[in-house]
């Protein structure tokens, strides 16, 4: 199976959006190439007659009714935990720059 | 005062008025204040609250005597959290910087369901950083050590709640088990430890790490305190949709456990391999058949979770991004970063097929193992790490290595069963040894009923550490 070089590595960091440097591009590289190696006994075992499991618990469409409880998360409780915050909205980054608009 | 050391003694000794809560809880906390430092157990103590809970403690027992029993099953009982467990307005780390500062505006439904049976929170426990890790030495406040002897890690990813007990700063510790971490640090600090079935116990307010993995354990010092807490914490709450109120099986009078030959294998350490197959002789020798069995895909487990657990590690973390709490994804350590970049990979366009799939083919094959060993066993006797504790730092330089420390416990995880890790005595090191048994989905009854077995044949007592 594939080594994971550093062009691997750099676009598996930029989907799971986590900024790396150059070293530790390599050094997660490296250990990341022998971690897929061993994984890569797996093909070993013959599956071409076997089902995915996905989960072990049996349950399938599980749903609660559409009821408005009373315990419900208070707004003010929901915006406590960052403090880049306005008039009851969290704030991010901007997407579009005016001159998009 | 000598504090108990077991939840039996604990009562007894509130209802019979020789101990009160709130000398017991100043105990505890003398200690916590001696020894936290050296052992590194709790990022939060919850001195007030602990002291507040101690004194309505001895008001309930004063007003309501032996009843207070019926009514607060674990009155008085001196717990910690994981700090993987949300507590309402009390700090939750997930031992990470990401979430150093983090004041959750609700509690998971364990820790609701425990304090309504009457427990004394003492703080919130030191662990790998996101549940990630075999040691302890992966948090970001560094490594809890073993009580048992200060240069070992007492095991992970549960270390500082194993510890906790090991060092007597609580009677009871909780902890989450995704691919070994209760079991593991149970044997490495002489403990009792339960890996519940997947879905008896609510994930509701625990902060999620492989979520078709998670299960949420207890530690105790005998089985008696596992199943008590066990006992409170279980069943549906209808918020955690793969929670079930379990059809538990009661267990049979005689009983049958199987000794899977691919547990012992070449590498595995002679010392550890002859404490398990003894303690099946015990088993024996209390009337308990022992059968000769064969879990084929073995091999294959720590493969299939090293590609099933980082994928859903991966997703579960994209909800750190710093905008609705905690810090921004620069604060994640090496790894988080390592677990969440194998996962995008093994999902990725182009391995999708010959990771991801492929693993969840082989779980399958892992869970036809165990269905076939079952309807010739009724429990399954096995080694919990292939090693005795191991030195800090032993296998910190090479992630594989330790990866490789759950070989034996991973399966439990991917089946979705319950395995309880029993403690078996020290080696000739001084360092504590300990096995599991597991059984079918809901079979907890069983376990329990072999664990007091256990006990009642080694005379087995409770021990903590001389620190």
């Amino acid at each position: 199976m594939t080594k994971l070089n550093s062009d691997i590595v750099a676009h598996v960091a930029k989907l799971a959006k986590l900024t790396l440097t150059g070293k530790e591009i390599e050094k997660f590289g490296g250990q990341l190439s022998k971690v897929v190696a061993h994984i890569s006994k797996l093909n070993e075992v013959d599956t071409s007659d076997t089902d995915p499991t996905s989960q072990t618990g049996g349950l399938a469409d599980v749903s609660a009714k559409d009821e408005i409880h009373g315990d419900m998360l208070p707004q003010a409780d929901a915006l406590s935990g960052s403090k880049k915050t306005i008039n009851g909205y969290f704030t991010v980054a901007a997407i579009f720059q005016a001159k998009d608009v | 005062m000598d504090i108990p050391l077991t939840i039996r003694e604990t009562q007894e000794g509130l209802l019979n008025g020789e101990l009160s809560a709130v000398r017991l809880v100043k105990e505890y906390l003398d200690r916590i204040d001696k020894y936290n430092r050296i052992l590194n157990v709790y990022l939060t103590i919850t001195r007030d609250k602990a002291l507040e809970d101690a004194e309505r403690v001895d008001r309930v027992i004063s007003d309501l005597g032996k009843d207070a029993l019926s009514a607060y099953p674990l009155i008085g009982v001196a717990v910690n959290y994981k700090d993987l467990y949300l507590t309402k307005n009390i700090r939750t780390t997930a031992a990470s910087r990401v979430l150093e500062n983090y004041i959750p505006p609700y509690s998971a439904t364990v820790v609701e369901r425990l304090e309504r049976a009457g427990v004394i929170c003492l703080g919130k426990t030191n662990h790998d950083a996101w549940a990630h890790g075999s040691s302890g030495e992966n948090s970001d406040f560094g490594p809890t050590v073993n009580p048992w002897n200060k240069s070992y890690v007492p095991g992970g990813s549960s270390s500082g709640p194993a510890a906790s007990l090991a060092a007597n700063l609580a009677l009871v510790s909780t902890g989450t088990d995704t691919g070994s971490s209760v079991r593991l640090p149970a044997s490495f600090c002489n403990l009792f430890g339960l890996k519940p079935t997947y879905g008896a116990v609510s994930r509701y307010g625990v902060i999620a790490m492989a979520s078709s993995l998670d299960t949420i354990g207890n530690f105790g010092r005998c089985t008696e305190d596992i199943e008590k807490v066990f006992d409170v914490i279980k069943g549906e709450d209808g918020k955690d949709s793969t929670a079930i109120n379990g059809k538990w099986s009661e267990p049979k009078e005689r009983l049958k456990i199987g000794i899977p030959k691919e547990y012992f294998i070449k590498g595995i350490d002679r010392g550890v391999e002859n404490m398990v197959l003894e303690a099946a002789k015990t088993f024996e020798k209390e009337g308990v058949e022992l059968v000769n069995i064969s879990l084929p895909h073995t091999e294959y487990a720590i493969d299939v979770y090293y590609i099933v657990m980082p994928a859903e590690v991966s997703s579960n973390l994209g909800r750190y991004d710093g905008i609705r709490y905690g810090n921004d994804r620069l604060s994640f350590g090496d790894e988080a970063k390592r677990r969440i970049m194998l996962g995008t990979y093994v999902l990725s366009s182009g391995y999708y097929d010959a990771y991801y799939l492929k693993a969840m083919k082989v779980r399958s094959k892992l869970i036809e193992d165990f269905n076939e060993a079952f309807k010739k066993v009724d429990a399954i006797i096995a080694p919990v790490s292939p090693t005795p504790p191991f030195k800090l730092g032993e296998k910190t330089s090479d992630p594989l290595q330790m990866y490789l420390a759950d070989i034996f416990t991973v399966s439990a995880n991917l089946a979705g069963i319950p395995g309880l890790a029993i403690p078996s005595g020290f080696n000739k090191d001084g360092l504590p040894l300990g096995f599991q048994l597991m059984g079918p989905r809901f079979s907890e009854r069983t376990l329990f009923k072999l664990g007091k077995v256990f006990e009642t044949a080694t005379n087995y007592k409770p021990k903590t550490a001389e620190l």
